[in-house]
């Protein structure tokens, strides 16, 4: 073979030419790392932008008339009583829609569905609200809910959370109830027990806590979301906690102080923004912990 | 063994029925939400009529929007959604991928926990607080340091100038695409590393084996491995960004005209139908062309959102 | 001697003397021409066999040679996957359990099945031992918990766990929860208990301590095992089938079985020859 007869000066040639291909390899891989490092820092330098800012312009203006006062005129040293309360109703009563209807459409995926075309549909239609812009929930709420009932009211806006809810609990159901064992079905339909059974009492049970992240994680995206109610249940700047009547919310009221010519209207905005966002952070960090510590 | 034959009577027992009504409710409900859909799909689209019998395709390339004359065009809002999505990918995308790389390959074992949730949390900040920290804190960055810098040097360039011109208020097309970014990096990166995290060590570690740097593993094994994927990924980020309502009010700067310039003001649908649903009354055809666009902005995040769902169901499946 | 009454306990004690005053010989389960379809795969072929009453019948051959699919046929689990049947006879007290009329849940608290994996359910031991019951009786409180006790005596594990009953059942070890599994099926007091390699996934004190009960079992209970250790079949079943490739080759009483069979094919496996 050839190879072995290779003159010492060609050996010394191709190892300075993979030294330097070398150092070239080397200083892109570095390069390249370092950017990581960069688009890292980045994404981190705007998430403590966010919360930097919410608390120093927030925080200064949360007192105790935030929680006990509604929504007054700019000068009246209002509150926020009516949003919190009316975010409050109308986020509890979305998700509790929402979820039995996820729960059931996650568990016909999981259970009934087997890879039939309907099946498929079904979870193709789920992912594509599940993404869906919520401002065309809100709109299309507005043409069924508001419209033909001659108003706004805090109904609408819960039925329009309900459908942002519903895909959510969708896909966190059909994972869970997907990760049961198979011989735990089989060990309690083999005792005797009618299918319904069988899911309800030992899959459900099994899956109890991915489910529950799920149902968290769904709060605490529609405890977010503005759009949605601005087409359904509007506002409303007096107390108001009859669904029927246009309700105040959180989001809604953020949005219309937040541009406001008014500096308390505006504090308030930040207050409620501060407000939110430490009320979807902590769910968010609450349901993690809850997965991770029971898993 | 006459007496055993009556011991057990074969009769459907009470299981069957309770199996029956369980099984027809998930049904059912899975067929709800097909009926969900179909009927926001029918929603918009009727309410648009008459908008689209009033203007005709021509609603789609005109760019008036004149409440006084009662005549909507849709083509503004469109051309805002759209470029405003686009930019904002192609600033996402690239960090997002910095991002993966570094939780899947780069970080040490005991930050990859803490830094991945804290992106993770920045996917779960409601899209109003974006908006407000963008116009509070971005806007006024943009409007003294940024935009000003931009047309007094990318501005005079020949071939790029026209890109960087008009006055520097902060608001605009590329800060609306900048907050999106922001907004759409946490989900692209969770997707990307999500699916960096599928290929098979063995594959990496011949990669290595042969003396590749970390790098050149990335961009020769798991690249090509997770292709479709990352595709799909970007496609989700794609979707949502289209959506996007609050985080882009608050700074495109709301005006019907569509600008040359990145830092021109325009609308996007969302902000559109946002900003003039207030004074649309019912049966208007200002709200019917709202809703036309609603229908149009489904239509498009629906394909985009199909698109990336079968790209990414294909890694699930293999 | 009213065979006709209820689960009740006393109903039961009843009825377990009255089996003891039974034909011995008289086999529990008749398979008779038994075939099964995976789709287009017939993977049982003509099977007849009989399961005597309160026997061990311990089914033994290489993978895939079909014995766990019969045992799956006789309380008819394949039912929860469409595309698999079985065409044939499996008598039971002179009813075809493969008949489509068949009360699946009544069939399932007379032939009971511990699998190869335990698999407790995540709830207390009390409720897991519970779960079956409830489904087909109601018992009040006390009788409720004088079963509970009596299935976790009688699966050997009452006096580790009688302290704990509240506890949840995934707290407990891989043997114990086998055992749990095993009182949970005789909770139901059914006639037959199939028994799908009950130990295979168990250390080897484990699963000494379950042959044992598996003899203590049988006095009251008829038992298919199905076991890829013929060390087991040996020690643990009165007859024993040999299944190659979804046919039953050879069944006999174990100690001929293992010592002189009659089919070459028996003799190729148990010498290890294959399998």
């Amino acid at each position: 073979m050839s190879a072995t007869m290779v003159q010492p000066d060609t050996a010394g040639r191709k190892d300075a030419v993979a030294r330097a291909l070398g150092r070239r390899r080397y200083a892109v891989d570095r390069l390249v790392k370092a950017l990581c490092w960069l688009a890292t820092a980045i994404g981190l330098f705007f998430l403590a932008s966010i919360l930097l800012t919410l608390v120093l312009r927030g925080l200064g203006g949360l007192n105790l008339s935030v929680l006990t006062e509604v929504t007054k005129p700019p000068g009246s040293n209002g509150g926020l009583l009516n949003a919190i309360v009316g975010s409050l109703i109308q986020t509890g009563l979305g998700t509790l829609i929402g979820t039995p209807i996820g729960l059931m459409v996650g568990t016909y995926l999981s259970e009934y569905s087997a890879g039939s075309k309907l099946g498929n549909v079904v979870r193709f239609v789920s992912d594509v609200l599940l993404s869906a812009p919520s401002i065309l929930i809100g709109l299309f709420v507005y043409q069924v809910a508001v419209g033909p009932f001659g108003g706004y009211s805090g109904w609408a806006g819960c039925l329009a959370l309900a459908v942002i809810v519903i895909p959510i609990v969708v896909r966190t159901t059909e994972d869970m109830l997907r990760l049961v064992p198979v011989s735990l079905r089989e060990a309690a339909v083999a005792l005797g027990a009618p299918k319904w059974k069988a899911i309800v009492f030992v899959c459900y049970r099994a899956g109890l806590d991915g489910i529950l992240t799920g149902v968290l994680l769904a709060l605490a995206r529609v405890a977010g979301e503005t759009a949605p109610l601005l087409f359904t249940s509007l506002g409303n700047l007096n107390w108001s906690v009859n669904l029927g009547q246009p309700m105040s919310s959180l989001p809604v009221t953020i949005y219309q102080y937040a541009g406001a010519a008014f500096a308390d209207w505006v504090q308030l905005a930040w207050v409620g923004a501060l407000l939110i966002t430490l009320g979807v952070l902590a769910i968010n960090i609450l349901a993690r912990v809850a997965l991770q510590r029971r898993s | 063994m006459s007496q055993a034959v009556t011991e057990r009577p074969v009769r459907r027992s009470s299981g069957q029925l309770g199996d029956k009504i369980f099984a027809g409710v998930a049904r059912l409900s899975g067929v709800f939400v097909l009926v969900l859909l179909g009927a926001i799909i029918v929603t918009l689209f009727v309410g648009g009529l008459p908008a689209l019998r009033a203007f005709g395709p021509g609603f789609l390339s005109n760019a008036d929007w004149d409440p006084m004359a009662d005549v909507y065009g849709g083509a503004v809002a469109i051309y805002g959604t759209l470029i405003t999505a686009v930019l904002a990918l192609v600033m996402a995308v690239p960090v997002a991928f910095g991002i993966a790389f570094f939780l899947t390959e780069l970080a040490p074992m005991s930050l990859r926990r803490p830094i991945g949730t804290a992106i993770e949390l920045l996917a779960a900040v409601p899209s109003i607080i974006y908006g407000m920290w963008g116009f509070f804190v971005i806007v006024p960055f943009m409007a003294e340091y940024i935009q000003p810098w931009a047309i007094d040097t990318l501005g005079e360039l020949p071939g790029i100038g026209w890109l960087f011109q008009g006055p520097p208020f902060g608001t605009g097309i590329l800060t609306a695409a900048l907050i999106l970014a922001i907004m759409v990096i946490p989900f692209v990166a969770a997707t990307m590393r999500d699916v960096f995290l599928t290929v098979p060590a063995v594959f990496k570690e011949s990669a290595y084996g042969v003396g590749c740097t970390t790098w050149e593993v990335m961009r020769s094994i798991v690249l090509p491995y997770t292709r479709v994927s990352v595709v799909g990924g970007i496609m989700l980020g794609l979707g949502r960004a289209l959506g996007e309502t609050m985080a882009v009010t608050f700074v495109i700067g709301n005006t019907n005209r569509i600008s040359s310039s990145l830092f021109g003001p325009s609308n996007t649908i969302a902000s559109l139908v946002a900003l003039e649903f207030p004074e649309s009354p019912m049966g208007s055809l200002k709200l019917s062309s709202l809703l036309l666009l609603g229908f149009i902005l489904f239509v498009i995040s629906f394909i985009v959102l199909a698109i990336s769902r079968l790209l990414l169901r294909q890694r699930m499946r293999a | 001697m009213d065979m006709s009454q209820g689960l009740s306990t006393v109903g039961t004690d009843t009825r377990m003397q009255a089996r003891s005053e039974a034909v011995l010989s008289a086999p529990r389960i008749a398979i008779e021409g038994l075939s099964f379809f995976y789709g287009a795969n017939k993977a049982l072929k003509d099977i007849k066999l009989d399961l005597p009453d309160r026997q061990v019948t311990g089914m033994i051959g290489p993978s895939g040679c079909g014995k766990s699919t019969l045992l799956r046929v006789i309380n008819r689990m394949y039912d929860l996957y469409p595309g698999q049947r079985a065409e044939g006879r499996v008598m039971m007290d002179g009813m075809n359990l493969v008949a489509p009329e068949m009360d699946l849940n009544a069939l399932r608290s007379r032939v009971g099945m511990v699998f190869q994996k335990p698999t407790p359910f995540p709830m207390s031991i009390y409720d897991n031992v519970a779960f079956g019951v409830k489904l087909h009786e109601r018992l009040s409180r006390p009788e409720m918990d004088e079963r509970v006790e009596w299935s976790l005596t009688r699966a050997a594990l009452w006096t580790e766990v009688k302290d704990r009953l509240n506890s949840s059942a995934t707290g407990l070890s891989g043997g114990q929860q086998q055992r749990l599994c095993i009182a949970r099926t005789i909770a139901v007091r059914p006639e037959v208990i199939l028994l799908d390699e009950p130990t295979s996934a168990l250390d080897p004190i484990s699963t000494l301590r379950i042959e044992e009960l598996i003899d203590e079992l049988k006095r009251d209970f008829t038992i298919a095992i199905v076991t890829h250790n013929m060390q087991q079949a040996a020690r643990c079943a009165d007859q024993v089938a040999f299944f190659y490739l979804g046919e039953l080759v050879e069944v006999g009483q174990a100690a001929q079985m293992f010592t002189a069979p009659q089919q070459k094919r028996t003799q190729e496996y148990i010498t290890g020859r294959f399998g």
